[in-house]
Order: structure tokens, then sequence, then C-alpha cells
């Protein structure tokens, strides 16, 4: 079949749709969706219309990116504007359908904001809000808006078009409009995509790969997991103008078992590509065969690290190897040349072509260009995905899309590039999010996740935390990863602990900077940098935490202590129930008292306090036993 | 190896063990090779991973075939018609050497005449090999040069062992894979030193160095160095020597270093064979099963308590040197047939040691002619070695074959059946094999952790045929041929073809020689123990 | 002199052949540098980070000299302070996870990160402040033949890469994640349950106290000899202390298995000095077997061979006795006996 036809019957049907008689529902129904009740959702929808006998359209659409705002609906009406809903519990799926599909009332106060002609409705356009205002939607253009599984929904948004354009061609020429664009790979690494898609193209070889690499591993990060079921035709169009760029009949998708959604949207989309002659033998009767495999990784953070993920798919134990070694362009999976890119850049790719290289290059910085895609989570207002133009400042992002601190309190942190990135402290408010900004920073953009922390963090045991994930996760091949980072942690594990010493410091700056300096891989190479940039950003911390036995953010149990006022305690004997260890005295009216020496600090006599008392209090350091 | 001595004049692995590594395609037949010759099948992965061709025939799915680009899985037994029909595949596609066959061989038109037999639609009926492996095969083999041809007693033992081995050597005749490097026809020998045994005419009907007894000149040559008169007629071969036992016909049988009551072939007749024998001497290093029935047992030392050589597989003559003084009161074997040939008043037995024995050898030897202890202290040596600057011969058959004319010699074949048939009464075929663990059983199973890691006779038995018995993994089962009965456990397992069972003999517990046939190859005087009909019974 | 390549090395000029590594040319040279994982045998995997040396150039840069080949011109530097820096974290952190007492080990002398420890220099004190590993891990002594001491293992993967690689078999691998990464089979079987082979290349490449022979005994002295099992004829050294074999090593010289060896020609030695040796000759009076000198025995025999001359004799020999045997055994047959009866198993 032609394009022309295929994207006439796509037109079709997206028009029909749009054009529907019925009402339409979309439910926001990717993993995020799905975890906060989304299904439950739809089928209340389902029940309620049907009770009514209304009939209307139900659709299954990608994650929008708010996922605070989960489960996330919108409805859109014969004629009218797409209205977007949050938190739409069953209870109030069943008030919509009354309310608003039934009857007229659109219930602003539960809407998030419309898309569309705005006409009678008091509902604030969804694009003007605080929190999308700065976004610039070009991965995330369709999320929220197209069923995944429907493949003439994403043809009658420009898909596959890119690919028809990119087949008549020169292999060159796609190379020369990714090299304009100035996309780089949106792994982490930052590589230049056009450079990297020209040695794949340069390699003498006759048998080479395209390999997608969705494995993402960091932890609260699902930026690629979002592309997967929001748009999968998208990475795989990407991955079909690679294969035929670099002259590849082969691809592969290294996705997470642990993503099983992804992993079905997947199947169909290449099901259905496959089905509609965009994937397999002859694409588009152009005599280009390409066809991808699904590879579904074991779960091991290091498998993301290129020379480790072929190594896996090659059936042997992922494990990074060591520089010097030829580039993964040159000798890959099966020692082939292989194009190994991130899910995030094979999806801009359709767009670079269908719009061209300088409409990308006009978004961003001098040198990352195009959006950048992150993962906003921790003490923010409004956690969830977005993407924002490169260059954005990190307080824009926090304090207009994130919609600031959670409960007003103070920003202490951020922390950028999933667990191997740095923490950066107030003063890098202003740094752009870009590639070389973040870096030189101390930090780095990594694959997307923007972790936000407040003064009830502790730097130490962030330090911690992220040391025990690399620790857990690192290959165990290499010295100075596997026995530094182990040594690193046992050593932050004994600051958060109280047995710290007064050269701890000294020694995790010493291993840090020994394991960044010499470690085999990038994981390792970067493995230090939480435990590096915190003790250069909040050293005064660590001092507190080893010399004075104190955690200022009250985070550490072990050098905490809790209190009762005098003053405000009214003898409830609330906390002396509550206590596990029996560490609180005192009768029915009368003051209480807790044993510092047989308290755990484990809080719970601070959380069953009356709010009206709130007279326990917690302090840094321990109290002696008169509890002074 | 008397197939290989008619057809190319030696009965010795044509090639170097090193030479597998250069070969671009390697057929393993009838060698288990990782069991049996573990540093060997190290060399045939290598020469896979530097991009040979491996092609692997075996009834029973061994470790190679890991490795193996084909594995063909012929029936026990059906070697001739699956080597024939390759041979028949490579002339019908016109693969064949023709200048080699021209120049180089001769009987050529008989065997082209027999292999009109081998059409592929019979060799796959008798092979149970699908044909388009047998020609897949074929073509790799034909087309892949240098080929090497690996194989072990899974050819030689059979009823019609010299017929395997013809149709191997066929096989590389047809398709030039001789007298040059990493090609070449090669059994692997056994023993650490049966090339070095056979070599000394250790054998009824040649001196040293295949000198056949019934020539007259040979007959003088050794007369003369030796100062006394020969006899003129071949001797009894091993399994004659046992019947003549048997018969009353020999009294006296001087046994040395074997221990027949395990590894013969029907160790029954075997055992009654040495229990009937008037005189028996028994030289051992452990008192063994055989040495049992001994007369008189002589203490003798291992490799490690004497000086002296050790030929292997590939011809290459080595030096055994003496690491600790002799354990007890126990002698080189040397030393012991030396006192008695003194005490029997002969001459030329005070040698004064191993070193005066080679010179002697050397003497007589052609093939060994430059062999010397001053030489091999320098590293080793291939036979033959003719001279004293000849620096040795990694692969035979370079100029000509040693065969009387000089000319490989195609033999026509034709398909004979398996030794024993199988019936209601024994509907399975038992086969023999070996595990990398032990090396027959007298050294090994004296070795502690060599029982730890392979601890007891095991039968490997098809699931389907294990079902069919109601026989369950792990359990106790009873074997019968038409010889004798052996309880053993069985191992259920699909490296066993269906039909097929196997089972190694390094377990005096459980004598599986009882079990096998000795029905000999006609030739060779081989048991064929790679095929016997028996029966298995849940106990 | 297309196929060599001359470089400098801290300064001395050094002549290397095309292909070779850094680390390889500074060994030849007899230039340490500090290394674990490299083995000759084996492809490089860089894995244990000590090998760093520093690359002069127009980016003067950091590299593993292990995995990092020589070119013309080259200027290597073994030690600046920042190689120094990572190198003593790195033996450090090695020395704080390992087994230290080494009088106990039966690598002791002969361990490589004695040596790395020896050369890089040990700091008590800098030691000190680290965390000791605490719980020790259970060794694997399954197997009849050595044992896997996983407190004394460096991961340096030879093991592996020698199955691997060497063998063909890859019966262990890296198993487990971060600090529980260990070495062990598939599945985490032990080393008897895991595809193992018993053959000990693993352990003679072991750089560590982790793979050692049981029972082992240091010999005297090794004496030059060839395997008495199969035909291969695989070269062996034969370690000898006393009166006793007590180890075997491959023979790296012998054209036939270039040093490597299977479980019987590494281990199976023990039959030698097995109790069960037959130690004196042996005539049966009754039934019974008494011992007996050689003369007694020898007289006996020769008495009943001089009767049973010609046809009435036969000679069965050995294909497990040496060349010098077999040659004397059938003359004996033909030339004393006057028969051709002889014969042995090459059939079997």
């Amino acid at each position: 079949m032609k394009f022309s036809e295929i994207k006439k019957r796509a037109d079709e049907e997206w028009n029909q749709l749009q054009q529907s008689s019925d009402p339409t529902i979309f439910i926001g129904a990717a993993t995020c969706g799905r975890s906060a009740g989304a299904l439950k959702t739809k089928k209340t929808f389902e029940e309620e219309l049907g009770q009514r006998g209304i009939s209307a359209n139900i659709v299954e659409v990608g994650c929008l990116g708010p996922c605070w705002a989960e489960p996330l609906i919108s409805i859109q009406k014969p004629g009218g504007p797409n209205v977007f809903y949050k938190n739409v519990t069953p209870k109030k799926a069943t008030e919509l359908v009354e309310k608003f599909i039934a009857g007229d009332d659109p219930l602003p106060d539960s809407a998030l904001g419309l898309v569309g002609d705005k006409g009678k409705y008091d509902i604030p356009v969804l694009w003007d809000l605080p929190s999308f205002k700065s976004q610039q939607r070009i991965l995330f253009r369709n999320f929220g808006f197209i069923d995944p599984t429907n493949i003439n929904h994403y043809i009658a948004n420009d898909g596959y078009s890119g690919l028809e354009k990119a087949l008549s061609m020169k292999q060159t020429d796609v190379i020369e409009e990714l090299k304009t664009s100035g996309l780089r790979g949106r792994g982490g690494g930052g590589f230049p995509a056009g450079r990297k898609w020209e040695a794949g193209f340069q390699a003498k070889e006759k048998e080479k790969y395209v390999v997608c690499n969705a494995d993402e591993g960091d932890p609260g990060a699902f930026m690629d997991r979002s592309v997967l079921e929001g748009e999968p035709h998208s990475v795989l169009e990407g991955m079909i103008i690679a294969g035929y760029t670099i002259g590849a009949q082969k691809g592969y998708i290294y996705v997470r078992a642990e993503y099983p959604l992804a992993v079905r949207r997947l199947q169909d989309a290449i099901q259905k590509a496959t089905d509609m002659g965009l994937l397999g033998k002859n694409i588009l009767g152009t005599g280009f065969d390409f066809e991808i495999e699904l590879f579904q990784g074991a779960g091991a953070f290091v498998c993301g690290e290129s020379t480790a993920l072929t190594l896996s798919m090659e059936g042997k134990r992922g494990m990074p190897k060591a520089s010097p070694r030829p580039r993964t362009t040159e000798e890959g999976l099966f020692d082939k040349p292989t194009l190994l890119n991130n899910v995030k850049t094979f999806s801009y790719v359709p767009q670079i072509i269908n719009k061209g290289g300088a409409w990308l290059a006009e978004i961003g910085t001098k040198d990352s260009k195009g959006t950048a895609v992150f993962a906003l989570t921790g003490m923010v207002n409004n956690c969830g995905l977005i993407e924002v133009p490169m260059g954005l400042t990190i307080r824009e992002i926090i304090y207009e899309i994130g919609g600031g601190i959670t409960d007003d309190k103070t920003f202490k942190a951020v922390q950028t590039g999933g667990p191997s990135g740095g923490c950066l402290p107030e003063e890098f408010l202003d740094t752009p999010v870009d590639y070389d900004s973040l870096t030189a920073a101390g930090s780095m953009m990594g694959s997307g996740g923007m972790v936000i922390m407040d003064e009830t963090t502790c730097m130490v045991d962030v330090a911690r935390y992220f040391l025990d994930f690399t620790q857990k996760e690192s290959c165990g091949q290499c010295t100075l990863c596997k026995l530094g980072t182990k040594q690193m942690l046992n050593i932050l594990e004994d600051i958060v602990d109280g047995k710290g010493q007064p050269k701890d410091v000294n020694i995790l700056l010493e291993i840090g900077e020994a394991v960044n300096g010499g470690s085999l891989c990038g994981l390792g190479q970067s493995a230090a940098n939480p435990v590096l940039t915190t003790i250069k950003y909040f050293r005064p911390e660590y001092e507190e935490h080893i010399d004075k036995k104190r955690c200022p953010a009250l985070a550490c149990k072990a050098l905490v202590s809790y209190r009762i006022d005098e003053e405000k305690c009214k003898g409830c004997t609330m906390c002396v129930k509550a206590c596990p260890v029996e560490a609180i005295t005192g009768e029915k009216k009368e003051v209480h008292m807790i044993d510092q020496s047989k308290c755990i600090q484990c809080g719970m006599c601070m959380e069953k306090c009356p709010k009206k008392f709130k007279a326990v209090e917690c302090l840094p350091g321990r109290l002696n036993e008169g509890g002074k | 190896m008397a197939g290989l001595a008619t057809s190319l004049g030696s009965g010795a692995m044509t090639n170097a063990i090193d030479e597998l590594g250069g070969a671009a395609s390697i057929l393993a037949i009838g060698t288990n090779t990782t069991a049996t010759h573990p540093i060997i099948a190290l060399k045939v992965k290598d020469a896979v991973k530097s991009g040979a061709k491996l092609i692997v025939a075996n009834p029973k799915e061994i470790d190679l075939c890991q490795f193996a680009d084909v594995f063909l899985r012929h029936k026990p037994g059906t070697d001739v018609p699956l080597l024939m029909g390759m041979s028949k595949v490579i002339l019908d596609e016109g693969l064949e050497d023709k200048d080699f066959i021209a120049s180089r061989c001769e009987d050529f038109d008989a065997f082209k005449e027999s292999l009109a037999a081998f059409d592929l639609d019979t060799v796959e009926k008798i092979t149970g090999v699908p044909q388009d492996k047998i020609v897949e095969a074929a073509k790799i083999y034909a087309e892949q040069s240098p080929a090497s041809i690996i194989y072990c007693m899974g050819i030689t033992q059979h009823v019609h062992g010299t017929d395997n081995v013809l149709a191997i050597s066929n096989l590389a005749l047809l398709t030039g894979n001789l007298g040059k490097e990493s090609a070449g026809v090669n059994p692997l020998r056994g023993q650490n030193n049966v090339q070095g045994a056979c070599d000394m005419g250790s054998l009824p009907n040649v001196y040293p160095g295949y000198q056949a007894v019934t020539v007259p000149d040979n007959k003088a040559k050794f007369e003369k160095a030796w100062g006394v008169e020969l006899s003129d007629q071949a001797g009894l071969t091993h399994t004659r020597i046992f019947d003549a036992c048997h018969d009353g016909n020999i009294k006296s049988l001087y046994l040395v270093g074997e221990n027949p009551v395990l590894s013969e072939a029907d160790a029954g007749h075997a055992t009654d064979c040495l229990k009937k024998t008037d005189f028996l001497v028994v030289q051992d290093i452990f008192l063994n099963e055989t040495a049992e029935l001994a007369d008189v047992v002589l203490p003798a030392t291992t490799f490690a308590e004497k000086d002296g050589t050790f030929t292997n597989t590939e011809r290459r003559v080595q030096r055994v040197r003496k690491a600790i003084e002799p354990v007890g009161n126990s002698k080189p074997d040397w030393w012991i047939t030396c006192e008695l040939a003194k005490r029997l008043e002969a001459k030329g037995f005070d040698f004064e040691g191993p070193e005066a024995i080679m010179d002697e050898i050397a003497s007589v030897t052609p093939s060994y002619s430059g062999i010397s202890y001053a030489r091999l202290e320098k590293g080793t040596l291939q036979w033959p070695c003719p001279a004293d600057d000849h620096p040795g011969t990694p692969f035979l058959h370079g100029e000509k074959f040693g065969t009387d004319t000089g000319k490989g010699k195609f033999k026509p074949l034709e398909y004979r059946k398996p030794g024993e048939d199988i019936d209601s009464e024994y509907p399975l075929i038992l086969t023999t094999d070996r595990s990398l663990y032990h090396y027959h059983s007298t050294m090994t199973r004296r070795v502690y952790g060599l029982n730890v890691l392979d601890k007891e006779e095991l039968l490997n038995i098809h699931p389907q045929d294990a079902s069919g018995l109601g026989v369950e993994d792990g359990q106790m089962v009873k074997v019968a041929s038409r010889r004798g009965v052996v309880e053993v456990k069985a191992k259920v397992t699909d490296n066993c073809p269906e039909g097929t069972v196997s089972m190694t003999f390094h377990f005096s517990e459980t004598p599986t020689n009882l079990l096998t046939c000795c029905e000999l190859d006609p030739v060779s005087s081989t048991p064929g123990t790679k095929v016997c009909a028996v029966r298995v019974e849940n106990l | 002199m297309a196929d060599k390549v001359q470089l400098t090395i801290n300064g001395l000029s050094v002549t290397a052949d095309k292909g070779m590594t850094i680390l390889e040319a500074a060994l030849r040279k007899g230039i340490y540098i500090p290394h674990l994982c490299h083995h000759r045998d084996l492809d490089p995997v860089g894995a244990c980070r000590l090998c760093l040396v520093e690359i002069a150039g127009k980016w003067t840069k950091i590299a593993i000299s292990c995995k990092t080949e020589v070119t013309e011109g080259m200027v290597v530097r073994t030690e600046t302070p920042e190689i120094n820096e990572m190198r003593q974290v790195a033996v450090e952190l090695l020395i704080a996870d390992h087994d230290t007492d080494c009088l106990k080990c039966a690598r002791n002398t002969q361990c490589q990160l004695q040596r790395v420890a020896d050369h890089v220099g040990v700091d008590t004190e800098r030691l000190a402040r680290l965390r000791e590993r605490e719980e020790k891990q259970p060794i694997d002594d399954s197997n009849p033949f050595f044992n896997f001491d996983p407190n004394r293992c460096v991961l340096c993967g030879i093991c592996v890469r020698t199955c691997d690689e060497i063998l063909n078999i890859h019966a262990i691998d890296f198993a487990f994640r971060g600090l529980k990464t260990k070495i062990a089979g598939f599945g985490d079987k032990s080393r008897l349950e895991a595809d193992c082979e018993s053959c000990g290349e693993c352990i003679v490449r072991c750089p560590v106290g982790a793979l050692t022979e049981k029972d082992y005994k240091k010999p005297t002295h090794y004496v030059k000899s060839v395997c008495s099992f199969c035909g291969c004829g695989c070269g062996m050294r034969l370690g000898v202390r006393h009166d006793q074999i007590v180890s075997v090593k491959g023979d790296i010289s012998s054209p036939a298995n270039r040093g490597r060896l299977c479980v019987k020609g590494r281990y199976g030695f023990r039959f030698v000095n097995s109790d069960e040796r037959l130690t004196s000759p042996l005539i049966k009076k009754d039934g019974k077997f008494v011992e007996a000198d050689w003369d007694e025995a020898l007289d006996l025999v020769a008495d009943n061979f001089s009767k049973n001359k010609g046809e009435k004799f036969a000679a069965i020999a050995s294909a497990k006795a040496t060349t010098e045997d077999n040659y004397v055994l059938q003359k004996f047959t033909r030339a004393v006996m006057g028969t051709n009866n002889i014969d042995h198993c090459a059939r079997l």
C-alpha cells in the first residue's frame, strides 16, 4: 500500500473520532495512571454511561505528565473543547457522567484545564497554566491525546510521514538533517546523534544493528516508559529511519522486563506497523527491509551501559567493557557495527525529518538543542513528567512548573541525572538545564531524573541513599567501583548512625575521587558524585554529624532526640500509649517525660501528640539522660 | 588400524594434533573427544573459534555437539552408509578432488561403483539422518579445505570396524584431504602408549616398525639382529589368545599391565579363559581383578618411577623420566622381562637401561632410526624419523602413500548389519563409552577425587525408553544381554537416542563388559563392543 | 622492522612488538606495573584498575596499560601523583576486603596481591581508617581437588575467562551484583555441581589464594615427563617432594598440550603413591598370595616358561608401559619364547 493511502485511511479514522457526534472520554492509562486507579475509573465511566444509555467513545491514551493529578482524564463533547480532569476517582467519574456528559455542568472545580476553544466554559486553558506554560512539548505532543495502540491515531498526527520522507532521501542527507538539528543522545551521554549515525553509516560491515536502549533504571525516572507507553510508534519510526540510514536490517529494543505495559505496547506497535508494511520486508515498497525485535532485560541497572547492554543481549552477563575499546558503532552487538540510542533520541527523529533539522536547532541553547525531559520528583508540589526547552533554569522548573516546594518549606538542593548525579544547592537555582551547564556545576543531565530536596532532607543521608543504590547495582568486576562504593557506603552509614570519625570526610573525598577517576565504566566514574557534591556544598552538615553528632535536618534517627515541652503537655497519654518501647512515663493529666536511654527516636510520640498541643518536639543531637 | 594400513599404508594418525587448529573443517565421528581426549577436544574448540566448521557424527549427543555446525545423529553401527552417503553426495555434486584422485590414488572405479548402493533415500533410511544434513555435512567437508577427520573407538569397535575406517579413508582420498597440513585421517589412540606398543610390534603379525613376520626378509633381519631363529608364523591376536587359553592350547600366559576381567568384551568369557590357563603371570602396579587370578604377580613401577618413552597418538615420541624411586620392591617392566630372559639363558637382554634399549630399537626400526635419548632431551620427535638429522614428520603421505604401490587405495564397501541383532527379547542396543574422569579403572579408581566426581556406573537411557519400561531417573535396573547380566543405576537423558542405551566400563562393581559382544571384526579382530543387544528390566 | 615499535616507559627506551599492550611491553622490559586481572593467556578486561599509566600527548591521558596497545613514539609514565593516589586507594580497598591471614594461605609468597601491595606500599594508618568487611563468606570446598575461598578472591575474573576462553566450558561466571558479587556456577551452584570438569586450569592461573589445590604440598623440584592416561600424550612436570609425587603442572613447551591438562592429568597422579600399590612379588600358594622375593618369583616363572616355549606361550603387552618395555617384551616373546603370540589392547 502506498503511504498516501495509509495516511488517508488514518485521517479518516482520526477525523471520525474528532467529529464524533458522541462525547469522547480520554483515559490516561499509562502505568502511572493505572497505578492511581485509571482502569477502575474507566470501568465506572463505562458502567455509568451504559446504565444511562449514553453512547460515547472511550479511548485509552498515554500520560499527559502531571502525576500529581492522576487519575487524569479528559472529556470532549461534540463540538466542545477537550476538558482535562484531575484525580478522577470512580466517584468523580459518576459525577462527571451525571453532571457534564448527561447534563451540561463541566464541574470547573474538578477540571485541570482545557484544550481547544474555551467557549462558554469557565476553565483555564491547559497550556496557560503555570505548570504547563513554560513547557514545550515535542516528544510529548501527542501524549494524552492519541490512543497508543491505534496506529492510525499516530499516522493521522504526522506519524510515519518522517519515515516516508527519509526513505526518499539520501542516507547522508538524513545524517545532515540530524547534524543540523544538533540533537544529542538523550540517554545521558549527550553524544551528537548525527555523528553517531554517520559512524554507523560509515561502518564497513554488511551486517549492522540498530538498538534502542529502553533499559531505564534510575530510581524515580520514568521518561522512557512514558514514551514507550504513550507513543511507541515514534520510537519504531525513529529506529526504522536509523536502520535505513546506517544500512541495518535488524533492530532490537532492549526494554526492562519490569515495564510490562511498555512491552505490550511495543509488541502491539511492532505487529501493527508490520501489518501495514511500515516494518518488515520491502518497507513502503522501497525494497528496504527492517525488522524490530524486543529483548527484555532482567533488571540490572548496569545494563543501561552500552557495552553491558549488548553483552546482555548476547546472552552473557551484562558487564561494561573497559576502554580503550572499539566504539559500539564499530563493534557492538555480536561484534557488528551497532547504532545504539536512547528511546527519546529515536523518538525525536521523525519530527526532525519532517520539520527539518533547523526547526529543532532553534529550540534550546547553543550546544544543547531541543527539549529536555525530566521526571520531577521530591519535595515539590507538582510532581510529574515535564518537557522543557533546553536552557530553562532550575528555578523556573521548580517554582513555576513544579509549583514550588511542598508545604512552603525552604529549598535545599536539587539532584539531577539519576543516582550518580550531583546535588546542587540554592546558588545553582539559576543554572540553565542543558548538558554542559549541569556538568559544569558538578551534576549531569543524565537521562532526566530531577529530585527536589527541602530543609527536612539530610544531605549525608541523601548521599548514603544514592550510594546504597550504586553499590548494589555495581557490576562487581571493577575494584574501585565495587569496593570503593561499598567503603564509602560503610562510612556514610557510620556517619548517619552517629559513629562518624573526624577523618571520614577526607577518606570519602579520597576514595570518591579515585572511584570517579579510575573506575572502568561511566557508572563507576560518576558513582561518587552524590558524595563529592554533598561534601563540596554541604560540608558543615557532614561535620555536624561527625563532630557534634547532630543531624540538623532531623532526618538521621541516631542523631536526633525527642522531647516533651512541659509547658505544652496536657497529659493526654496519647504518646505514652503510642511509644513502642515504653520510654514515656506520666499519668493522665501529668506532664509526660521521655526516658532518653530507652527512646529509639521512632517519632511515634510526635506523630500521636494532638495537633492542638504540639507538645513533642524533635531536636538535633542526642540529649543526655536527664533530657538536657 | 588394519583398515588404514591397507588403504594408506600406515595405521597411525596422519597429522599432528596442533594442525587441527589450522583446519577449515573437522569431522569428528565415533569419538566423544571431550571425555576421551580432552586436550585434543580443546584444539577442536580452538579451531571452531577461529572459524573452522565442525561436523559431529555420533549416535549420542556429546558435549562437542554444542560447537558443531552439523550434528549427524546416526544409528549405532551405520557409519559405513553415512560416510559412503557423504562420498556419494560429494561425487554427485562434483566436489571431489579430481587431480588428487588421478595422481595419487587407485581403485577409484570399483569404489565409485559401490557408491551406487548408497543413494540418499537408502542412507537416510538406514542411518536415520535427514538427507539435507548429510548433504550439508558432505559439502562442508568437501569445500572447507583442509578438512581433518578425527575418530576413535566409535568407529573401530564394531564387527565391521575395518569397513568403517575404510569408509573414512575413502572420504579423505576423494577430497584430497591427505598428505597435507591440517587435513588427514586421524584415529585418536586410546592409551597413552598404544602407539608405541604397536610401533614396537606388540602385535602378533609384525616386528617393530610394522615389519611383517611373514616376510622372509624381515625374519632374516631380526634373526640377524637378535642372533636367534624366529617363527615365520603370525601369532594369535588378543582375543584368540584368550580362546587358546580356554582350549588349553596355551599353557602359560604372561600378562602385563592390563585388566581384561573388566576391559575385555564379553568379560565373563575372558575371565573363564584366564581361570583355565595353566600358568598365569600378571605384571601390574595394583592387585586388580585380573591379578587376583594369577599364579604369580610381579610388581611393576608406574611411569613416574622409570625412564623411557611414550609415543602419543600423533606419533610423537616423548621422554618419560624417573621422578621418584620405585615404590616398595617394584621394578620397571623392562627390567623384569630382561631378568626372565636371562634366567632362560637368552642373550641380548643385558641392557644398562632404557636408553640402550632405544638404541637397539633405532637400529632395527626404520621409522625410529633417527631417534635417540640425546635428541629427545632437546625436544620431541614425530616418527617417521629415519635419520639422525631428520626433523621428524608432522604429517604423513606428503609425497606418496605407504602402500605397496605408493598410492592411496579406494575400497569399495557395502553395508553390513551391525554385529548383533535386536529382537523382542533383547530390544535395545547397548553401546559403551567412557567418562572424562576415568581411564579404564586400575589407576583412576584409586584416586579418591576422581571417584567423587564420577562415582558409579550409570545406564544412560532415553526418556521414551525409560517411561516405556517404567524406569525413573536414579533407580536401579537390571541390564541383560545374551552373555550376562548387571545391575546399574539408570540415568534418564535424551543424550542417548531412543532405542540405544549406553554405559561406561570403569567400575568393577558394575562390570559392563559382562554384557558386551566379542564377535570380532574379521580383519582386525577388534570386538564389536559398540553394538550389543540388551534388555533393561525394572528391578 | 615494521613489526617493532619504539616507545618510552618511565624515560627508558623500550622496543616492543606491534600489537603488544603497554603492560606486556613493560613487563618484558622488566618494568613492573601493578596488575591483578591480566594474564598472558587471556584477553584483557581491565577490571582491577591497577595498571593505570599516563600517556603523554596532545591530551595527556590516563589509561589502563593492559588494554592499550603500544604505538610508535609513545611516552608512558607508570607513576604520577594522580595515578599513585588512585592505585593506593585501590590497593587499600582490596586489602580491607581481603582475608589477610597470609601465613595460612596456600598462595603465600606467590600471591599477586602481595606483590601489588608490596610495590605500592601499605600505610597502616591509612588502612586503619577503612571499614573492614565484617562477615566471612563460606568456602566452597565441594570439589575433591580444590577449594574456592571467596574471602581471598579479588574478582579478577581470570578463572571465568580461563573456563570460557581456554576450555570453552564457561562453568563459572560472575554472579550477583555489588558487594555480593562472587564467582559461582550457573544458578549459584557449587563447583562440584556446576558444569566444571575439574581440569584445574583456573587454579593454576588464580593470582591469589582464592582457588587452591586441596592438600597442597609444595614440591621441592619438578621432573619433566608425559601423562600416562590417554593418547594425547600431554607434557607435564611432576612435582616431587621426597619420595612422592605431590603435584603436577602442564608443560608449556610440549607441542601436544601447550601446558594444558585435563582433570586426570592434573589430579590423577595420586595412584602412584597409593597405599594399594603392589610392593612385592606374590606367589599363589594354596589359593592364597604369599609375598616372595624377586629371585624366588622370577625363578618360578622362568622355570614354567622354559617348559612352555613356542605356541604354548603367549604374552599380552601393555599400552600403558613404555615403548622400551614393549620392545623388550616382544623381543622376549619372539626371541626367547619362539612365538609371535604377542598382542595388546590396541583394539580396546
